[in-house]
């Protein structure tokens, strides 16, 4: 971009006056700020004293889990449609045959790397049975790298804690249009 | 000289060319889509997925009268003044409509069938087909049921295209998979009693537009997205099949044919698509030794189980394996028929330099009953390797050409100091303990390979060595045409390419690249003369120079 390019628009700075040569003025209307704020209603919290609140957990991009379906078991498909999504190269899947006769593919084992995920939450966009989602738990962590690795089991507990308080996003799956059993 | 228009585009067809409508419009560069219609198999034109608007111009007057109805493509000769039009709204219609009425009872389920990726049903539907789904059917998921031991069929995803019944019938003649029932109840299955089983049953799943019939040995193993496809060559007989060895990360998944007219036009065998998990094995040997008194003496990098072998770096093993080699003096050298043709010359010529009298011998190729031709002319070899012609023809040069046989008793009569031995066999058994100890008779005994044997047990220098998917270069095969592949994926750590160790051995620098090496063979060797240009897709036909050169 040159100097002269007409989508500049050129400034100048205005000239101070008595007042702002004098500062004193400038210095008492900073000081007013200071004092309201301190009177005035606090919106930090005290972590991890205080836990903060969270406005919606349903949007909120935390800790991952895998949903069940109505029979208990993993609502997976193993269609890996979340590892192609995902950009960091988190999710790691190994499909198998399922057990259940009326479902044709499940994971045998399902691990996501919570150290290298970045919670975009494409994963969940990208899930055509529900079966991943994105929580509120956001307080992640951990001793070593090898325990930030979550597998199926892990994963399927965050969803049993937090299933109560936070329902599946949408009724995915069998009941819904786009969806398969 | 026949002339079509396709599209209001000219093409002139040669004189004692036969094309349909789709192989007509591919010259100008129109895809006609298609399910029925494959260039290996009779035609049925039942899909009804290639309709085109069809007419003939009159030569004369050089007037177009079209059909007032649709014709299928595949089944309509491209004959002169044929007309085809492909991209109207009537041909765009009639596509819409084939994809929705396939579409109907077709189970939505992509995210979990292997095809998705690579499925013609996906591709068409996304090109052709309509945005909405006017069908009242909720989507559902396919029965399955399986057809032999490596086919699965998956029966509601079935387009009814009959490739795969037109295959065993006309390809393989052993007529096991049929249609059964009528109408909307058509399903594909095999007689009670009698599974697909036939040696080229894997090809039906490649054939398959749809995800109906599944690899058994593939199915859930990877999406097709995540692997890349490589070029390659078969090495299970000396047919030598073009293939494609699609990987993830240096893991083979599957392998499939390569339509190659002068070779395996679009088939290969179950052998060579299901026989490349030893690549895989676990009992891989990985690590070169070198066996030293000295170094498992003072405890520096033994391995442990009191062989006096220690394992070693392997520039260090190279160095030490080019001091012995040239310090011992008399050298024999066994090649075996798995070597690219570039690397029997490579250690060919390493030998001649170490030792200009050195014995050049081609390894045993294995032969396993007689070969199997099926009704169109697919051929199993009985001959279980890829390059024997090759290696043949490259020790021919350096020298009187030895058996295996005709070179043992050499060993103690001639004092031979070094045998240097190259394996790569995937049969186990290729070499007996008599044989490797009658080769272990000589002072130093170099072994390449890939899996362990009573030779690799005898061996003074180890050196493990590649697969055909980890290898660069060429193979000749049974009728002498050579095709030239690059490497798919890499060695393991700890095992190197046979080309790699000769380049090293050789002085020479940088990478080890086959190219250069075939560009020098086809300079210095005559019968690898056609070799010199470009190596196509298809490979060369060695022979035509031979004949012109005689």
């Amino acid at each position: 971009m040159q100097a002269n390019d007409p989508d500049i628009l050129w400034v100048e700075e205005p000239k101070l006056g008595l007042a702002g040569k004098l500062y004193l003025p400038l210095i008492a209307q900073g000081l007013t700020t200071t004092t309201r704020h301190l009177f005035s209603k606090k919106i930090t919290v005290s972590y991890p004293d205080t836990e903060p609140e969270i406005a919606n957990p349903l949007i909120y991009r935390g800790v991952h889990r895998l949903n069940r379906d109505e029979q208990g078991r993993v609502k997976c498909v193993a269609c890996f449609l979340c590892a192609t999504a995902c950009p960091a190269h988190c999710i790691d899947i190994i499909g198998t045959e399922s057990p259940w006769p009326d479902r044709e593919k499940y994971p045998e084992s399902f691990t996501i790397d919570e150290l290298r995920c970045i919670y975009c939450g494409m994963c969940e966009e990208a899930c055509p049975v529900d079966a991943i989602e994105l929580t509120s738990l956001y307080n992640l962590t951990g001793r070593t790298r090898e325990e930030m690795v979550f597998d199926k089991e892990k994963l399927l507990s965050v969803h049993d804690q937090t299933i109560d308080k936070e329902p599946m996003r949408s009724q995915g799956g069998a009941t819904s249009q786009g969806g398969f059993p | 000289m026949a002339k079509v228009w396709i599209d209001d585009q000219e093409i002139e067809l040669g004189d004692n060319e036969r094309l349909n409508g789709i192989e007509a419009a591919r010259r100008v560069g129109v895809e006609v889509p298609h399910y029925c219609w494959h260039p290996g198999l009779s035609v049925v034109a039942s899909c009804r997925m290639c309709l085109v608007e069809c007419g003939t111009k009159n030569s004369e007057t050089g007037e177009v009268s079209m059909l007032p109805k649709l014709v299928p493509a595949c089944q309509t000769p491209a004959k002169d003044g044929t007309v085809m039009v492909t991209n109207s709204e009537k041909v765009a219609h009639a596509r819409a409509f084939v994809e929705e009425a396939l579409l109907i009872d077709h189970p939505i389920d992509c995210p979990i069938c292997d095809k998705a990726g690579e499925c013609n049903l996906q591709d068409y539907h996304f090109e052709h087909g309509q945005q909405e789904r006017r069908a009242d059917i909720k989507p559902f998921t396919s029965r399955r049921r399986s057809m032999g031991e490596t086919v699965t069929l998956f029966v509601d995803r079935c387009v009814m295209c009959s490739r795969c019944v037109r295959f065993c019938r006309e390809v393989t003649g052993t007529n096991e998979l049929m249609v059964v029932q009528r109408g909307a109840h058509e399903e594909i299955d095999v007689f009670p009693g009698f599974p697909l089983e036939n040696k080229l049953s894997g090809n039906v799943v490649d054939l398959c537009p749809v995800g109906a019939l599944g690899d058994s040995d593939f199915l859930y193993s990877q999406r097709v997205w995540f692997m890349k496809t490589h070029n390659g060559v078969c090495t299970g007989c000396s047919t030598g099949c073009s293939i494609q060895i699609d990987e993830n990360q240096d893991k083979v998944y599957r392998i499939r044919p390569r339509t190659n007219p002068h070779v395996n036009q679009w088939w290969m065998c179950d052998d060579g698509r299901y026989n490349w998990r030893y690549i895989h094995d676990d009992a891989r040997l990985i690590g070169p030794s070198v066996s030293d008194p000295a170094v498992s003496g003072n405890g520096a990098s033994s391995n442990g189980d009191g062989s006096g072998l220690g394992l070693m770096e392997w520039s260090t093993v190279i160095a030490r394996v080019d001091d012995d080699v040239r310090t011992a003096g008399k050298m024999a050298v066994v090649l075996s028929p798995h070597l690219t043709v570039e690397e029997a010359y490579l250690l060919c010529t390493y030998a001649r330099d170490v030792d200009p009298d050195a014995l050049i011998a081609v390894g045993p190729a294995p032969v396993v009953g007689e070969d199997e031709t099926f009704s169109q002319g697919f051929t199993i070899r009985a001959e279980k390797c890829p390059n024997r012609r090759g290696v043949e023809e490259v020790a021919a040069v350096f020298g009187k050409r030895l058996t295996l046989d005709e070179l043992l008793p050499k060993i103690t009569r001639d004092g031979i100091q070094t045998v240097w031995v190259t394996g790569g066999y995937p049969q186990a058994d290729w070499m007996d303990e008599a044989t490797a100890n009658q080769l272990a008779a000589a002072q130093m005994l170099v072994v390449q390979d890939i899996a362990d044997s009573p030779l690799w047990q005898v061996a003074t220098h180890k050196m493990p060595s590649a697969t055909f998917a980890e290898k660069e270069g060429s193979y000749v095969n049974f009728s002498n045409r050579l095709q030239s592949v690059p490497w798919a994926i890499r060695p393991p750590a700890g095992a190197r390419t046979e080309g790699s160790v000769y380049w090293q051995l050789l002085g020479r620098s940088g990478l080890y690249q086959s190219k250069i090496v075939l560009k020098e063979v086809a300079s210095e060797i005559a019968f690898f003369r056609a070799a010199g240009e470009d190596v196509g897709e298809h490979g060369v036909d060695l022979t035509i120079d031979m004949l012109a050169g005689a």
